[in-house]
């Protein structure tokens, strides 16, 4: 017991000294979130196989009314970067496409490290009494297994 | 849309690298692991395979060079690197800064070629898994690159119209092999540029468009047959690697490949010291800008860095979406989705590979820092930095307001810094680069 104690307390030790980037483990990396006034539910969808570090690749968005109905012709800009290094994207990411059932293609995503990434969205309907709102997503960047 | 939770993109969230590394350190002191700590978490594995050059990729390809794969390009690229004809005083080649025998740099602070620089000369090899060249990426190829020293006036010193007259005396042959037939540059004036002397300038504006469009033509392709060339290169496997290989191997002959010291930086490299944050992958480099508050060398007038490079690339008529390039606009995604309003990209710099670092100081964009010791002891310190703000954390940041507060300042003992310093002695270069097999 003694020896599990001072293993634990060996670990936060460390822990607090190391100044490792972990990310906070309480993280929340729900990929749907209503946006900050409610107004909204979107959903960010990353492509199927995780792109290589430094890879430029496309993600989909798909926004809904807060009762579930999709929304279209919404004007979506990307923002984002690492919190824990205070720095933004590599690359500034914009909606090229608007797809069927209030979808939209993102192009121009890129991770260069990885560790925790913030993806925000400010989302805005010129054509609709809505209005503007925002949202923000956690991804978590994961080193490759090795030997794969 | 219902298989949002792609498993592989979240796998790090709960264990990421610096928490196994926790736990195998607590394994070491609490005498389960050897006396020698070669033993890795599998985390650790991962981060260490990262580094391997065995997982670097190919050398992207660059659609806006027709020739670079062509294996006939690069002997007539290796040949313009090394020609001083190209410089106003044929003094001067790229191998003048770039030289093959030291890395393809000059180990000193600024480049010296016609005049005197203000950057230091940047290592190549690799330099095309960049999709930004130069220290502050105001150029977007490899050939778009090599073309900026030729036309500076401190650098090569030279012209574009007086290198079209040479390629056509002395490299027609190579020329029409790779390119079209020769445009006629005979007539022209000798000495005339859109970025040289008055005189060249004048020059330059009595020509005509078609006049001037043939000679920014065999200018660009000196530029694409010179960065065949570079591409081709490609570093040798070190000390580092054949560690890593044995590591991931389980081979135990592992231990005899680094001494105690050089694991225990490799630790603090991945681990506390945070070194591996930005200087990721086989390559040692997250490819893009950073601020870290390195003092400029010219405090009068600091360099901007990135800040003031991104309307260049974007005006560049040698970039992906210009006249001379070969690639469809589509092909141009960086260019496309470039960052440019950042406030962070002011007095940022490329992060820098560190493949053979050891053996090339002076240090930083601009030779600023003598020594390695003197740069871990930079990122220690964390000065604010003169122009923009610094991304490091020092304890000193709470005095005044910082942006990035989640940042862990590193904070390394004496024999830390020692450590770090032995380990980055384990990316030297025991060969010279090789010219790939094609």
């Amino acid at each position: 017991m003694n020896r599990f104690i001072t293993t634990a307390l060996s670990v936060a030790a460390l822990a607090a000294t190391t100044g490792c980037m972990s990310p906070p483990t309480n993280l929340d990396v729900a990929l749907t979130r209503p946006t900050v006034d409610k107004k909204y539910v979107v959903t960010l969808q990353p492509p199927a196989t995780p792109a290589a570090i430094n890879q430029l690749h496309s993600w989909q968005v798909r926004v809904a009314s807060s009762a579930g109905v999709p929304v279209a012709h919404v004007r979506i800009t990307v923002d984002g970067g690492m919190p824990q290094h205070g720095h933004g994207l590599p690359t500034k990411p914009q909606v090229t496409q608007e797809l069927p059932g209030g979808t939209y293609l993102i192009e121009g995503m890129k991770f260069s490290m990885t560790g925790w990434w913030e993806i925000k969205l400010a989302i805005d309907t010129p054509d609709s009494p809505d209005g503007a709102d925002k949202v923000t997503f956690n991804t978590v960047v994961a080193q490759p297994v090795a030997g794969r | 849309m219902r298989r949002l939770h792609s498993m592989a993109w979240i796998l790090g969230s709960m264990f990421a690298t610096c928490a196994a590394l926790t736990v195998t350190l607590v394994q070491a002191a609490d005498g389960q692991a050897t006396s020698r700590a070669d033993r890795w978490s599998t985390e650790d594995r991962a981060v260490l395979a990262s580094l391997s050059l065995k997982r670097l990729p190919p050398v992207p390809v660059d659609p806006s060079n027709a020739v670079e794969q062509q294996p006939a390009a690069v002997a007539p690229g290796k040949r313009l690197f090394n020609d001083a004809r190209f410089s106003s005083n044929g003094a001067v080649s790229c191998a003048t800064c770039h030289d093959p025998q030291q890395q393809f740099q000059d180990g000193l602070p600024v480049g010296q070629g016609v005049g005197t620089g203000s950057r230091r000369a940047m290592p190549i090899v690799g330099a095309g898994y960049s999709p930004w060249l130069f220290w502050d990426g105001r150029k977007d190829s490899v050939w778009a690159q090599a073309l900026g020293p030729l036309e500076d006036a401190v650098e090569h010193g030279g012209n574009r119209t007086r290198y079209a007259h040479l390629m056509a005396e002395h490299y027609r042959k190579d020329y029409e092999s790779l390119f079209k037939a020769m445009p006629r540059i005979e007539g022209l004036p000798r000495d005339a540029g859109p970025n040289g002397s008055a005189a060249e300038l004048a020059a330059w504006a009595a020509m005509d468009d078609r006049q001037r469009e043939n000679v920014s033509r065999v200018f660009s392709n000196m530029g694409k047959a010179i960065s065949a060339y570079e591409k081709s290169l490609q570093h040798e496997p070190s000390r580092l690697d054949r560690y890593v290989d044995a590591v991931l191997a389980n081979d135990r002959s592992a231990q005899g490949i680094l001494r105690a010291n050089e694991v225990s930086g490799l630790r603090l490299f991945i681990g506390k010291a945070q070194c591996v944050t930005c200087h990721n992958g086989p390559l040692f480099t997250d490819q893009q800008f950073h601020n870290t508050g390195v003092p400029p060398r010219n405090t009068a007038s600091p360099d901007r860095g990135r800040a003031a490079a991104t309307a260049k690339v974007r005006r560049d008529e040698f970039n992906c979406l210009g006249p001379f390039s070969d690639a469809l606009p589509g092909q141009c995604q960086e260019l496309r989705f470039m960052v440019s309003d950042d406030p962070a990209l002011e007095g940022a710099f490329k992060t820098p590979g560190l493949r053979g670092v050891a053996q090339r100081p002076p240090y930083m964009h601009a030779g600023q820092i003598t020594t390695l010791e003197q740069v871990v002891r930079h990122y220690i310190e964390a000065p604010h930095a003169k122009l923009g703000h610094s991304e490091l954390t020092h304890t000193h940041a709470s005095k005044t307001k910082s942006t990035h507060r989640e940042r862990a300042p590193i904070e390394l003992t004496e024999a830390e810094v020692a450590d770090l310093v032995s380990f980055l002695g384990t990316l030297n270069m025991d060969r010279q680069p090789a010219v790939a097999a094609r």
